[in-house]
């Protein structure tokens, strides 16, 4: 039970980190406040849906798609809000209700297109893949079905789900730390204005961020299926708030701190799942306050309020 | 006659007059409450947001905190309404004061702390496993207090004082005070401002507003489940209601409440998620092109609007 719990924990908190990463990339480059996380989480959700029932595209393809697709919806996106945003007087907070307002827009517009019954796609899609890669490596056929580790057993897709995020983690560390562009992606974190004056192009690096941040979300919503449950245009403001805590807990503004926050976050979740599970949905919220009290800069984090 | 005095003949009398008078002519009660009840709620997060800046998105666990209280008092303890929505009041207060550690955050991570906290009720409350104390997921119902005619006039006597509050605020050193703490805490304090405590005093005030709104809701509806006093909508109008009008008025939230809300019933009931779609453009919208709200253009041609 306890080892069962741990390793279920670690399993979501990979994926609960990637729910987290592109909200926190976001929040660290333009200190805005993405409150339309969660809503475009669903959308890749319903692109992958769409994908796998109109095309019989496997989840593992959609994650392409979704990435590219959100990416470019992003760019223009960006352009269009934040530049306006920060030229006000409290940025931060009015971030927060614009993109208040954009998530009841989608959300609404997803309802009216598609309706408010849920959806989900067969687990065993996802299993497919991995038995596919797992045959692959292993140079032989393997036999698809549940996935064990160190004597439990999980559903395949848990665990290509966590691999998935677990790869998409580390790509977006390469990119901050290996490219040029992650270098000045890094200054505008650090100090915006120093960025400005040493000559970054900073609107180009945001927006880059913004799309970046904004397709990590779609990709974890081409996993959410598997995951979260069946989904529903309903559900992003729960998943935002569930982001959120991830990356309260981990420290806002530092992209690799989320994943200490997500499995921090898996674990406990799990945790109480098996012990208290009446109680479990209770966690993220008291989670999120008391972390907020005790360290608001978040575990690994540098001051962000002087006042 | 000082400003005071003004106000509160131009707009707290004629508000009352027109919702005392309407119930007479007019069918649809439940409707005329609710418009009381959201007044009550946009002028209660007016008094926090517009004087201090500081945005509740958890702003409904006080409502439902009100409601709780005054419907655990009738159902277990029998007390006369009136009593629990002492009880109710005090509810709200007591949830306030236990989150005012959150005014060490700043900006959204106060608004989103609010929020956790207040959805953190709302799971404490619905918890299966308190079904003998709140009855959980499966609501409450109050039908022994149940008085239509004396919870309406409850509830306007209720707006009225919150209106008789904002434009105290709005013609006071407290008010100018509070504003001052918003625009710099810094500077304010410089000048002599206690800011802790004068930040403190407005949000017990708005909390109480919500927690009397709520404690009056729950005696009207006398039947409803914790989802629906819980509500993070109740939030949301309240903001918009208030971002439309114009923050930091007495005149904003009203016309907000009274011009939204009224669409809502138009619109909003047979199709809602249309209306959630105007409601987000509208909120994009306003943050972008009108941020101070509708009376700030009359503002802008050298108006005063209270």
């Amino acid at each position: 039970m306890l080892v069962y719990s741990l390793l279920a924990g670690l399993l979501f908190g990979l994926y609960f980190s990637l729910i987290g990463l592109g909200l926190n990339l976001v929040f660290g480059v333009m200190r805005i406040v993405n409150l339309a996380h969660g809503d475009f989480l669903m959308l890749g959700a319903f692109l992958a849906f769409w994908l796998f029932t109109l095309f019989a595209l496997n989840p593992v393809g959609a994650v392409a798609i979704a990435f590219v697709g959100f990416m470019i919806i992003g760019l223009p996106l960006y352009y269009l809000l934040v530049p306006r945003l920060l030229r006000a007087r409290d940025p931060e907070m009015l971030s927060f209700i614009l993109f208040f307002g954009l998530s009841q827009v989608i959300e609404a517009v997803t309802t009216i297109a598609f309706g408010t019954s849920e959806r989900s796609i067969p687990g065993d899609q996802l299993g497919r893949a991995v038995t596919a890669i797992a045959s692959l490596f292993a140079g032989h056929p393997v036999a698809p079905g549940p996935v064990e580790l160190f004597g439990q057993t999980f559903p395949a897709a848990w665990v290509a789900s966590s691999i998935a995020s677990g790869g998409a983690v580390l790509l977006v560390y390469l990119y901050l730390y290996q490219t040029r562009l992650g270098y000045l992606t890094r200054a505008v974190m650090d100090n915006r204005d120093e960025a400005i004056a040493t000559g970054v192009d900073v609107h180009r690096v945001s927006a880059i961020a913004f799309g970046i941040g904004i397709g990590l979300a779609a990709v974890a919503g081409v996993f959410a299926p598997f995951i979260l449950g069946s989904i529903t245009p309903a559900m992003g403001g729960e998943v935002t708030i569930t982001a959120f805590a991830v990356i309260v807990i981990g420290s806002l503004g530092n992209p690799l701190g989320t994943v200490l926050g997500g499995v921090i976050y898996g674990v406990s979740y799990m945790l109480m799942q098996s012990y208290y599970s009446s109680w479990a949905n209770l966690l993220p919220y008291v989670l999120l306050v008391a972390i907020l009290l005790v360290r608001p800069s978040g575990l690994l984090g540098r001051r962000v309020r002087n006042a | 006659m000082p400003r005071i005095v003004r106000h509160l003949l131009l707009i707290v009398v004629p508000v009352v007059a027109v919702f005392a008078i309407l119930p007479g002519v007019y069918d649809n009660h439940l409707l005329l409450f609710n418009f009381i009840i959201f007044m009550t709620l946009a002028q209660g997060l007016n008094v926090i947001y517009g004087f201090t800046g500081y945005l509740p998105f958890g702003y409904v666990g006080f409502f439902g905190a009100g409601a709780y209280g005054f419907s655990l008092m009738v159902m277990h303890l029998q007390a006369p309404p009136l009593v629990a929505l002492a009880v109710a009041a005090a509810a709200a207060i007591v949830l306030a004061l236990l989150l005012t550690p959150l005014f060490r955050l700043s900006g959204a991570y106060f608004s989103i702390a609010n929020l956790a906290a207040a959805l953190a009720v709302l799971q404490v409350v619905s918890n299966p496993n308190l079904e003998g104390i709140t009855k959980g997921p499966y609501g409450v119902s109050l039908n022994g207090v149940f008085n239509p005619t004396l919870s309406y006039a409850t509830a306007l006597a209720v707006l009225a004082a919150t209106l008789a509050l904002v434009i105290y605020l709005r013609n006071s050193h407290f008010g100018m005070a509070l504003k001052a703490i918003r625009e710099d805490p810094i500077s304010a304090g410089m000048a002599g401002i206690n800011v802790v405590r004068e930040r403190v005093i407005a949000w017990l005030l708005s909390a109480l507003i919500a927690g009397l709104a709520g404690g009056v809701f729950a005696w009207y509806v006398s039947v409803f489940y914790p989802e629906t006093v819980f509500s993070v909508e109740f939030t949301i109008f309240a903001i918009v209601f208030v971002l439309f009008g114009g923050s930091a008025t007495v005149t904003g939230p009203i016309l907000g409440a009274v011009i939204l809300y009224g669409i809502y019933n138009a619109v909003g009931i047979s199709t809602p998620q249309y209306f959630q779609l105007i409601y987000g453009a509208l909120i994009m919208g306003l943050v972008m092109f009108l941020p101070n709200g509708l009376v700030s253009l009359l503002q802008r041609w050298g108006v005063d609007v209270p």
